[in-house]
């Protein structure tokens, strides 16, 4: 009868120590997943929402989305950057940015058909109508968005390559541009934002 | 206008239209104290939807409540926002 109990010790033995070695075992994975878990919760938690936006028009009225939505994602206390390029370079320019231009042509909602449209002069005309618009409805200019966006810390970029192709200078832009940026410094950018939108 | 004994600042914005309601609104809590509130009197009739959507997603900021009222013949929409302690 001993020699059973004995036995059954002995083979009890083995058994409890592979169970516990199994529960450390899963002790110390329950940790690591809490660790993580509290790494990704620090990551969602932090609140701080981003945006970025590609702005590559430089319309009159192709001018407003970007600075409407930044100046308003500011206002939610997000971070902001504006990449600009090509056209989009010319929000940021001090002499063109008070005198963007609409085009008359290319959209049919307009009141003059594009053959009217397309003759010399139309284009200031549009662009007078609608600068009238604006002041009518009291949405604010370009200018006054462009001050907003500086003054609340909206990070405006003006990219280097398209600067250098379109024969723009530096000291073109306003002050509180950053230059000196490409594609590169966008995407990074944008693949840590919340939101990317292309303008 | 139950909040008219707490309103500590009023931010008149009529006439803008957006985003300038809310922008300014953003500038001037900026200004204010934890517990303090402020009054944001609009025309913009998106101001309504607006400044409830941006009370929502920022920290630190409450909208008490909201009111459309007629004042010379135009409609006039008021908020109320409260700098959270």
């Amino acid at each position: 009868m001993s020699t059973e109990t004995d036995e059954s010790a002995e083979s009890d033995g083995p058994e409890l120590d592979g169970e516990e070695a199994e529960l450390a075992a899963l002790r110390a994975r329950v940790d690591e997943l809490e660790d993580q878990l509290a790494a990704v919760e620090t990551d969602v938690d932090d609140g701080q929402k981003s945006m970025v936006i590609v702005a590559t028009k430089g319309t009159l009225d192709m001018a407003y989305p970007p600075l409407i939505l930044a100046s308003t994602a500011a206002a939610f206390g997000w971070d902001v950057t504006v990449f600009h390029t090509f056209w989009g370079l010319d929000i940021l320019h001090e002499d063109h940015s008070t005198d963007l231009q609409m085009s008359s042509v290319g959209n049919p909602n307009m009141p003059v058909p594009n053959a009217i449209a397309s003759l010399p002069g139309m284009d200031r005309v549009t662009t007078k109508m609608m600068r009238k618009r604006i002041a009518d409805n009291e949405t604010a200019s370009v200018e006054e968005l462009l001050e907003t966006c500086f003054d609340m810390g909206v990070e405006m970029q003006a990219c280097q390559m398209t600067v250098e192709l379109m024969d723009y200078d530096e000291d073109d832009f306003y002050d509180d541009v950053t230059v000196g940026v490409g594609a590169a410094t966008a995407l990074e950018q944008m693949a840590d934002a919340d939101i990317q939108l292309l303008v | 206008m139950s909040y008219e004994a707490d309103i500590t600042e009023t931010l008149d914005v009529k006439g803008l239209s957006c985003p300038m309601p809310v922008v300014k609104t953003k500038q001037a809590v900026d200004g204010l104290a934890g517990g303090d509130v402020l009054e944001v009197v609009a025309t913009d009739s998106g101001s309504m939807s607006d400044i409830d959507g941006w009370a929502d997603g920022t920290d630190g900021v409450a909208l008490l409540d909201q009111e459309e009222r007629e004042e010379g013949g135009e409609s006039v929409y008021v908020h109320y926002v409260q700098v959270e302690e």
